[in-house]
C-alpha cells in the first residue's frame, strides 16, 4: 500500500510538472464544453428575416409584431415588392421572408381564409425547417387567440409540452455530451499515453523488475487521472448549470456513481490502448480516431440513434458514451434514480470488465 | 569472490519462442561477489537469459536458482532479491534527484528511518547533495548512469543485473563507473553485466561469451585470451566469431 502511494504520488508529478498534460487535462474540457454550447446550437435566435407586407393592414401588422417580438426573429427589411426577394436572399444576411397576400385582413374576414408565404433559405435545410415551423406556430396562435370565438368544427388541438427541456434549450444535449466525449478522450488517451512513455523510456522494465505487481503498476498510473477526470466531471456539470442553465434533477451522488464508472470503463480502454500502441504518437492517435469520432457520431451526441440506418443503430450498442449519455440524461434532466437505468449501469459495468481483462492478460503477455 | 558460495546456478536452461530456441542448454554458475560479463552480439540470446534470471521470463525447462530462489516457481521473490539497470539508465526525467530515490526507495519497501539516512549517503557518494532538487533530466550523462546504478543496489540485493550500461558513455565516464561497480562487488553484491564494450569486458571476473543461444566460451579473461592467443578481449571475441562460423 505505502509502495503503491508513493507511485501515485510520482505520477501527480508527472502530470503537474507537465504544462502540455495540464492543458489537454484542464484546459480543452472547459474550451469544448463552452464551444459546443455556445456554437453548436440548434436553436433559433435573432434570424435576420424580411417581411413584405402588400396589405399592410391591422392584422399582419399584429402578426408582424408578433414574430418580431418573439425572439426569434430579427426585420432586416421591409420590402416592397416580389423583384426583391430573390436579391435580398443572395446577398446571404436573411435567413427568410415573410409574404402576406394583398387584402390579407379582408380576406381573412370575408372568406376565413388568407395566404402568407413563407420563403425560407434552404441552403441551410435544418435552419430552414426550424425557421418556417416557428413562424407557423407563431401565425397559427395568433389566430386561434384572435379568432377564440370562431367555431370550427371538429378540430383537434393538440397541446404540446416538451418534457424535461421545456425550451428545448441545446446545451441540456450538449452539457451530457460534452461530458462524454472529453472524459472518454481525456481518460483513454492519456492513461494510454502515460503508460506507453514508460515503456519508451526504458521505466516500464524497471518497474516490471521491481517487487511491484502488474496491477499495482496500472493501478497506481490510472489512479490520479481518475481523481482528476472526476474533478473535470464536477467542473463540467456545475458549468453546465452556471453558464447553460442545465439542472441536476436527480440525485447528486448518483451522477457522480455514473460518472465515476463511465471514467473507469475510458481508463480501461485506455489500458487496453496502451498494450497495443507503440509509441506516445500512436496511442493518441489511436484514441482520437477510435474514439473521438464514433462517440460524436454514434452516441447519440448529436444525431438521433432512432434516426441512424439500422446498422448504425446495432454499432451504437457498442459505443460506451452512448450508455452513459442516456444514463446522465436520466438522472440530470428526468431526476430518476438507479432503479431506471440499471440498464446502463448494467452495460457500463460489464464493458468496464471485459476491457479491464482483456488488456490485463495483454499486458502481462507484453512481460514475456 | 567465494567459490564455494553460489548466487546464480544455471543448468540446462532452455528458452523457447514458439519453435524458435533463444537459449539452448545454459549451463553456469556466478559466484558471491562476483563480476560476470555475459557478451555476445545483439540476438545472441543475452536479453532472454538476463530476463529469465531476473525473473520476468519463465523458463521452457532445465534448473535456475538465483539467490537461493526457484527461477521456475519463484519469480516474485527473485524480484525482491535482485537490482536491475537497463541499457537506458531509465530514471524519471521529470522528477528530482531526490525525488527519484524517494521512488524507488519506496518501491523496494525500505522502511522511511533508513531511507533517510540511504539517501543522504548516497547523495554524498556520488556529490549529489548540490543537485538534490535538479531535474534528472538536467543532470550529465555520465551523473545519471552512476544514479541508476545506485538506485538498481539501494535496497541492498544479492545480485544486481546490469544490461548493457554503459551505452553512449564516454570510455573515461565508463571508467568512473567502474569503480562504483567494484565497490559494490566487494561490498559482496554479486554483479551480472552485459556487455558488447570490449574494455568493459576486460574488468570482469569472469565472462561468458554467446553465440547463437549458446555459450561458446566461459573463463577469466586473461585464460580466454591465453587460449585464444589474443591481447586483448576483442581479438577473443573476433577469432571466437570466426571459430563459429
Amino acid at each position: 500500500m505505502k509502495q503503491l502511494l508513493g507511485f501515485i504520488r510520482k505520477e501527480f508529478r508527472h502530470i503537474f510538472r507537465d504544462p502540455r498534460t495540464m492543458i489537454i487535462l484542464f484546459g480543452i474540457p472547459i474550451v469544448q464544453l463552452l464551444l459546443f454550447g455556445y456554437v453548436i446550437t440548434t436553436e433559433i435566435k435573432d434570424a435576420h428575416i424580411a417581411i413584405l407586407d402588400k396589405s399592410n393592414d391591422e392584422v399582419t401588422r399584429e402578426i408582424t409584431h408578433k414574430l418580431l417580438s418573439s425572439g426569434y426573429f430579427k426585420l432586416d427589411a421591409m420590402l416592397d415588392n416580389d423583384g426583391q426577394i430573390d436579391n435580398i436572399f443572395r446577398k446571404g444576411n436573411i435567413k427568410e421572408v415573410v409574404v402576406f397576400q394583398q387584402d390579407f385582413g379582408k380576406k381573412l374576414e370575408r372568406d376565413g381564409k388568407a395566404d402568407v408565404q413563407v420563403i425560407a433559405d434552404a441552403s441551410d435545410p435544418n435552419t430552414a425547417q426550424l425557421l418556417s415551423n416557428y413562424t407557423n406556430a407563431i401565425v397559427q396562435d395568433y389566430l386561434q387567440k384572435k379568432f377564440i370565438n370562431y367555431h370550427i368544427p371538429y378540430e383537434i388541438k393538440p397541446q404540446v409540452r416538451m418534457l424535461f427541456n421545456e425550451s428545448l434549450k441545446g446545451a441540456f444535449m450538449y452539457v451530457p455530451g460534452t461530458m462524454a466525449l472529453i472524459l472518454i478522450i481525456i481518460s483513454a488517451m492519456m492513461t494510454s499515453i502515460t503508460i506507453v512513455r514508460e515503456k519508451e523510456m526504458g521505466t516500464m522494465e524497471i518497474l516490471l523488475v521491481s517487487p511491484l505487481k502488474s496491477h499495482h503498476i496500472i493501478i497506481g498510473k490510472v489512479t490520479p487521472y481518475l481523481i482528476l477526470s472526476v474533478i473535470n466531471a464536477i467542473t463540467i456539470v456545475v458549468l453546465g448549470n452556471l453558464v447553460f442553465g442545465v439542472p441536476v434533477r436527480g440525485s447528486l451522488i448518483l451522477l457522480m456513481f455514473v460518472v465515476i464508472l463511465y471514467i473507469m470503463l475510458a481508463l480501461s480502454l485506455g489500458i487496453l490502448i496502451s498494450t497495443i500502441a507503440a509509441s506516445q504518437f500512436s496511442a493518441m492517435f489511436v484514441s482520437i480516431m477510435a474514439l473521438m469520432l464514433p462517440t460524436m457520431l454514434l452516441s447519440g451526441f448529436i444525431y438521433p440513434i432512432d434516426n441512424m440506418p439500422v446498422v448504425l443503430q446495432v454499432l451504437s450498442n457498442i459505443m460506451p458514451a452512448r450508455w452513459f449519455i442516456e444514463a446522465v440524461k436520466a438522472v440530470m434532466l428526468k431526476g430518476v434514480g438507479a432503479g431506471y437505468i440499471w440498464k446502463q449501469l448494467l452495460i457500463m459495468t460489464g464493458m468496464t470488465a471485459v476491457f479491464l481483462v482483456i488488456s490485463m492478460k495483454k499486458f502481462k503477455l507484453r512481460l514475456e | 569472490m567465494e567459490k564455494e558460495n553460489t548466487v546464480i546456478r544455471v543448468r540446462d536452461l532452455v528458452k523457447k519462442f514458439g519453435h524458435f530456441v533463444a537459449d539452448d542448454h545454459l549451463s553456469f554458475d556466478v559466484y558471491k561477489g562476483e563480476i560476470f560479463g555475459f557478451l555476445g552480439a545483439n540476438g545472441a540470446g543475452k536479453t532472454t537469459a538476463i530476463r529469465m534470471l531476473c525473473g520476468l521470463l519463465e523458463p521452457t525447462s532445465g534448473e535456475l536458482t538465483v539467490a537461493g530462489l526457484d527461477g521456475f516457481k519463484q519469480r516474485e521473490a527473485i524480484k525482491r532479491r535482485i537490482g536491475y539497470m537497463s541499457q537506458k539508465f531509465s530514471l524519471y526525467e521529470d522528477l528530482t534527484v531526490h525525488e527519484n530515490i524517494r521512488l524507488f526507495a519506496g518501491i523496494y519497501g525500505i522502511p522511511t528511518r533508513i531511507r533517510r539516512e540511504k539517501t543522504e549517503e548516497l547523495l554524498e557518494k556520488l556529490e549529489l547533495t548540490s543537485a538534490r532538487k535538479k531535474l534528472v533530466r538536467d543532470l550529465p550523462l555520465g551523473w545519471k548512469q552512476k544514479l541508476a546504478f545506485s538506485l538498481a543496489i539501494i535496497h541492498d540485493p544479492s545480485i544486481v543485473f546490469l544490461d548493457e550500461p554503459s551505452g553512449g558513455v564516454d570510455p573515461v565516464t565508463r571508467r568512473r563507473f567502474w569503480d562504483l561497480i567494484y565497490e559494490a562487488a566487494h561490498e559482496g553484491i554479486t554483479v551480472f553485466v552485459t556487455t558488447h564494450y570490449m574494455d568493459e569486458a576486460e574488468y570482469c571476473d569472469r565472462v561468458a561469451i554467446m553465440s547463437a543461444g549458446k555459450i561458446v566460451a566461459l573463463d577469466t579473461p586473461e585464460a580466454l585470451k591465453k587460449e585464444w592467443d589474443a591481447t586483448s578481449m576483442d581479438g577473443v571475441f573476433l577469432k571466437l566469431a570466426r571459430s563459429n562460423e
